[in-house]
């Protein structure tokens, strides 16, 4: 077991893991922090999507201890005391969501794309979504919802 | 500014998975709780040999080992619709034990069971079993499943679990009609086996209390009373009052969580022989071998044409595969949620269903999204399309020229289902605007300008759900009712709970029930509460699957309201000294009609539960009224549906540029939230048509089966979708005029793609009549160059 | 996953010490970790490359480009948008954003699966792998499927790349997961045109001679008319027959010249 120090949602949390013990895990089972979810075993649903140092990761997919000094942020620090970010506000506007188990991942992946292109084209959202699969939505409202959150008018889009 | 949760319009229920904070089976986590990890079978037919457990004993943290000796004594997980074939006799039913027993039938199948402290200690305990199998030829292809000498279950000696005929009364007829007709257009097909999916895998943790001899499971499911009644009655033996079963938030189910599977009675027993709990988890590797896939049907049909294209007579022949364990709806999917359907949206006069549903050493197959349904219109607007091509008739109008009439309803199809609303007309009408028809030569046109080929397929379908009417189900061969049930209860404060039998996982229950009350009682939707997934808090109804929680639970809903008026106004007269009879009640206030004199809904409520002065022989203390509704039909949800598609024609790319769904729900409640049933349900039946491909080698090993080899839409695999819901023709028999939503999207889009891409190919040159889905690149290429 | 010891070293040569043994490198972990979790692999040390600052980043070199091996995909595709935009495109391809932010340029080297991307683009840009003993020339360096040169305990500290004149990169992606069913790298030098393929052959990536030299003498897409791929030795998979994987050489070498700038 080795300590890994890191800083979650703006707080340091120190823990005992093992080599093997995935960012997910450590999240989910050493922190509590159940918003981060596992769908898959190859790195491809993301829905365990978290930012490192500002970039979206998947958890499942990074050892605990890669992440010593790093900040990290989850779902569960998108929100704080019971107000929605302006991208929450617009999956839930929007109807982006429907079993929950993805968004999650979609959120975070979202506030990545959103950091570095603030007004992504209905294209880009797309391709960026690449990583993030929901079985729910045929991803049509939350690609309007992104749109929305960037700002974008979405009233010429299909009704929802 | 950030708003409050509260204050941004959506549903109820995002609040929490927006934040991270719902509450998923796998992020309950209980004290002192060990892991369970399944040994399974790595291949595909075989007799177990050997199970030596004891090295494995031997290892850290190891609690328990199960193997199927354990569960000898016990039942087997049943078929929940029996189905007789066609010379009378009943379909067979193999045993499907909790644990693989002398034989293992399919990749995946569970043979041992490891409990540990942790999933890790599991794990590598599991991997210490040392079991040796009697590898035997897997039986794989149905064909030959039917025709070979050897079997998935021995002890029955066929490979046929049924051979079912519907109408068998119409096949003389039937077989005449096509004997004699101008012309007849035959197509065979395949329904691609699907793998549900669901984002969250499935999930069972199961606690014991000696002292009170009470279970707990909390379970990734559907329906808890389906899986406690299952479990009880026939598989543990547990009494039902002894065995809670509680699904908390579920991660999408789409039928695969509809059914009771071997891993949720083995944590129930290793909870109760460690006294401990015991939580297990699947990965998405256990969820593709071992979730119960859908569709997976070899068809023919021919549809039989008189000289003015009216249509006389459709002929199917099926082969559905079971897998290799019926689970639990998998008779009743290919049969009469599938045969019933065999009519389509026309006025034909004969129908003829026979379907054989074989055992294979594959994963069981049920339902999912549609079940059975889109199997019955993927196979009926296959055929009128091509029908059309043979003919040189436009798609659409020898459609309109057969479809049901609105002033026919109510109309008895040939396939033994009485539609009781519907206006097909009006429904293409609406979609031939939308989807701006007109416009599309110049987009076929812009499409070649830049060295595509565009093809536009159209679908008219109607389906049956809203599942389902006990006394006709009874009839057919379900072995359950599928009522469904509410209680409302009306808390001192004024404040109400609803507890339903349905279950939401995506569906918006505790968004869109509310409003029902609401409605009803006049008073503010904020104040009532949906409380569901928990047999503990709930009455007993059947959860939520064929398109059913609004129209047979929410009718459940709507009842149990009603006597909570009843009561109420009763309330209500002995508080204003009037008769019931004369109270009204509006906007939430109770009043003696004609007078001043009223009193609010939560006056009575409070007075309900502090009855000083009641007339305790006319009226009970207490508001909270249950309901069970079970329906008398069940829904016919319609639709027109038009897809545009590009199709490269260096790689056969198909891509869908355009998808316009015009759907008939009869009243909505929520659009919103229907809107989002059919665009998830268009996202899963363009999954099929173009990228979802389970395959299994000829040795029974599943090729697809983890994302790098199934693919999953993504958000660039769809465009954005043109829903209307405006032509709806109300239910004639729920109290809320409602049809089911949830299952046509997936529906009704298949044949659209596949009609679509056909067109497209024959516009190119290339004189495709059919392919086989998924349509993927390779496939449509290799179709360029046979043809 | 079996357990295993995790070191992260800061610099090259404590990597290379850190790699004696049953160790293994660990680079961003997008292929090795899904293989570790089904158990597909036991190694008794990882040794994460990810930590160590001397092999990350982009700079310019003898006229072209060294990129750090443990520079992840995005900063590559973000960092060669003007000084080599097939690579930056090629990068911006691999995997999805997530993917693109751990996984790196000499993970994805070292691995060669028959699929990826960046095989392509050392190969038809005539790159040199740099690695924490010697250097080698691409054309030396992929030996066949998941084979390379590197010894045991060798690590890829870097690649440098050679910036054509003209390039593009045309992936076909194989529809689930959304790898390379067939990868083009098209990259004309004075000295000629290189064509390097990835997806489409059991032995991984190589170079399309009968292309090359069409190429060489006419850099245009009919230059290609009547060339076509050998599909013999070609993959046949559940997604795309040799045959077809042949035919995607040759369209997506025409695409690559139409597009190469």
């Amino acid at each position: 077991m080795t300590t890994v120090t890191m800083t979650v949602n703006g707080k340091s949390v120190s823990r005992e893991v093992e080599s093997r013990t995935l960012l997910s895990a450590f999240l989910r089972d050493g922190l509590n922090l159940t918003g981060t979810h596992i769908g898959c075993d190859t790195s491809q649903c993301g829905a365990c999507t978290v930012h490192v140092d500002g970039k979206a990761v998947k958890a499942c997919t990074m050892f605990a201890l890669e992440a010593e000094g790093a900040e990290v942020g989850t779902i569960e620090g998108q929100s704080s005391h019971g107000k929605l970010n302006t991208i929450q506000e617009a999956f839930k506007e929007h109807h982006g969501l429907q079993c929950g188990f993805c968004t999650p991942g979609m959120v975070m992946t979202t506030a990545a794309l959103l950091k570095d292109n603030p007004t992504p084209s209905e294209a880009q959202i797309r391709a960026h979504l690449e990583g993030n699969i929901c079985r729910c939505t045929g991803y049509h409202n939350i690609v309007k919802a992104i749109m929305a959150a960037s700002g974008q008018d979405v009233s010429a889009i299909a009704a929802a | 500014m950030p708003k409050d949760i509260n204050e941004v319009v959506g549903r109820r229920e995002d609040a929490r998975f927006l934040t991270g904070t719902g509450r998923y089976t796998d992020d309950i986590t209980q004290h002192n709780q060990a892991a369970a990890v399944f040994a399974r079978s790595p291949i595909a037919n075989g007799i177990i040999r050997k199970i030596d457990v004891s090295a494995a004993e031997a290892m850290p943290g190891v609690l328990a080992i199960f193997t199927g000796e354990d569960f000898t004594e016990v039942g087997g997980n049943p078929a929940g619709w029996m189905i007789n074939s066609r010379d009378g006799s009943p379909m067979h039913e193999p045993k499907r034990p909790v644990l693989a027993h002398g034989k293992v039938r399919h990749v995946g199948d569970a043979y041992a069971a490891v409990i540990a402290e942790t999933p890790e200690q599991a794990q590598d305990a599991m991997e210490a079993i040392d079991a040796d199998f009697e590898e035997l030829p897997a039986i794989v292809d149905m064909a030959a499943a039917l025709s070979g000498d050897d079997y998935v279950h021995d002890e029955i000696g066929t490979n046929q679990c049924f051979d079912w005929g519907w109408i068998e009364d119409n096949r003389a007829a039937t077989d005449a009609a096509i004997q004699g007709a101008h012309h007849v257009t035959t197509l065979e097909l395949v329904n691609n086996r699907l793998v549900p999916n669901a984002m969250e895998p499935r999930c069972s943790m199961a606690s014991y209390h000696p002292a009170t001899e009470e279970y707990v499971l909390h379970t990734t499911s559907q329906n808890p009373h389906l899986t406690r009644l299952l479990i009880s009655a026939f598989v543990l033996g547990i009494p039902e009052n002894k065995l809670t079963v509680i699904a908390p938030d579920v991660g999408g189910g789409f039928g695969s969580k509809i059914y009771h599977y071997g891993e949720e009675a083995l944590v129930l027993a290793a909870a109760k022989k460690l006294g401990r709990p015991v939580k297990w988890t699947a990965d998405r590797t256990e969820a593709f071998l071992t979730d119960a896939h859908g569709r997976d049907h070899v068809t023919k049909i021919e549809l039989a044409l008189d000289a003015e294209g009216n249509f006389l007579a459709f002929r199917t022949e099926t082969m559905a595969n079971v897998g290799a364990y019926l689970s639990n709806f998998s008779t009743a999917t290919p049969t009469f949620l599938h045969g019933t359907l065999m009519a389509g949206n026309y006025t034909v006069p004969n129908v003829y269903v026979n379907v054989k549903a074989v055992f294979t050493n594959t994963a069981p197959v049920d339902a999912y999204r549609g079940a059975g349904r889109p199997e019955a219109t993927y196979s009926i607007e296959r055929v009128i399309d091509k029908a059309a091509r043979e003919l040189g008739m436009d798609p659409i109008t020898l459609r309109r020229q057969n479809f049901v009439k609105p002033d026919q309803y109510p109309f008895a199809s040939a396939a033994g289902l009485e539609y009781d609303s519907g206006n097909y007309d009006a429904l293409m009408d609406r979609m031939e605007e939308i989807a701006d028809l007109g416009g599309f030569t110049a987009r076929r046109a812009a499409s070649e300008a830049k060295g595509m080929w565009r093809g536009l397929g159209i679908n008219a379908y109607i389906e049956a759900c809203g599942i389902a009417p006990s006394n006709l189900v009874g009839v057919l061969g379900s072995r359950v009712g599928l009522y469904d049930a509410a209680t409302v209860r009306v808390n001192a404060t004024g404040n109400l709970s609803v507890m339903v039998g349905a279950h939401s996982h995506g569906q918006g229950h505790e968004t869109a029930f509310p409003d029902i009350v609401a409605d009803m009682l006049g008073i503010n939707a904020a104040s009532i509460d949906i409380v569901h997934g928990d047999t503990s808090k709930i009455p007993f109804g059947m959860g939520t699957y064929g398109s059913r929680s609004l129209a047979v639970c929410g009718s459940a809903v709507v009842r149990a309201t009603e006597k909570i008026i009843v009561k109420a106004k009763k309330i209500a007269a002995h508080m204003l000294e009037a008769s019931d009879l004369d109270i009204e009640l509006k906007d939430g206030v109770f009043s003696v009609a004609g007078t001043n004199s009223s009193v609010s809904f939560g006056e009575v409520a409070l007075k309900a539960y502090i009855p000083h002065d009641f007339p305790i022989t006319e009226i009970e203390p207490g508001l909270e009224e249950t309901a069970f509704y079970d329906p008398a039909n069940f829904t016919y949800p319609s639709g027109a549906y038009c897809c545009e598609v590009e199709v490269d024609p260096e790689t056969g790319k198909v891509s869908v540029e355009r998808f316009t769904a015009v759907d008939d729900f009869g009243n909505v409640i929520n659009p919103m939230i229907v809107t989002g049933q059919v665009h998830g349900g268009l996202g899963q039946g363009i999954g099929q048509a173009l990228l979802e491909h389970t395959t299994y080698d000829e040795n029974g090993q599943l090729l697809s089966a983890s994302y790098m080899d199934y693919t999953m839409p993504r958000a660039d695999d769809l465009p954005f979708f043109h829903v209307d819901h405006s032509q709806g023709t109300p239910c004639t028999h729920n109290p809320l005029g409602v049809k089911g939503c949830g299952e046509a999207g997936a529906i009704g889009s298949p044949p659209t793609v596949v009609n679509a891409v056909i067109d497209a190919l024959n516009s190119g040159g290339k004189p495709v009549t059919h392919l086989d889905m998924p349509l993927t690149p390779h496939r449509v290429w290799s179709a360029m160059q046979t043809v | 996953m079996y357990a295993f010891e995790l070191e992260r070293p800061g610099s090259v040569a404590d990597a290379v010490a850190a790699l004696g043994g049953e160790a293994q490198p660990l680079g961003g972990g997008q292929t090795l970790i899904p293989t570790l979790k089904a158990r597909l692999a036991m190694p008794e040390k990882l040794v994460s490359l990810t930590g160590i600052a001397e092999m990350k980043g982009i700079s310019s070199e003898g006229g072209g480009l060294r990129i750090g091996g443990a520079t992840c995909h995005a900063d590559v595709a973000s960092g060669t948008l003007a000084s080599y935009p097939a690579l930056a495109g090629l990068a911006a391809q691999i995997g999805d954003p997530a993917v693109r932010n751990r996984g790196t340029i000499g993970g994805s080297v070292a691995n060669n699966d028959p699929s990826a991307c960046y095989p392509a683009a050392a190969l038809a840009s005539g790159a040199t792998i740099i690695t924490s003993t010697r250097e080698v020339a691409a054309d030396e360096f992929f030996r066949g499927m998941f084979d390379t040169a590197l010894e045991d305990g060798e690590i890829i500290t870097g690649v440098r790349f050679p910036v054509p004149q003209r390039a593009s990169y045309q992936k076909f992606a194989q529809p689930a997961s959304r790898f390379a069913l067939v990868g083009v790298f098209v990259a004309q030098f004075a000295e000629g045109v290189r064509v390097a393929v990835t997806g489409a052959s059991g032995d991984g990536v190589f170079r399309w001679a009968e292309a090359e030299a069409a190429l060489s003498s006419n850099f245009a897409p009919e230059a290609l008319d009547g060339v076509t791929a050998d599909a013999s030795g070609m993959i046949s998979d559940l997604h795309g027959s040799a045959a077809y994987r042949a035919h995607l050489t040759a369209v997506l070498t025409r695409r690559a010249v139409s597009q190469a700038h």
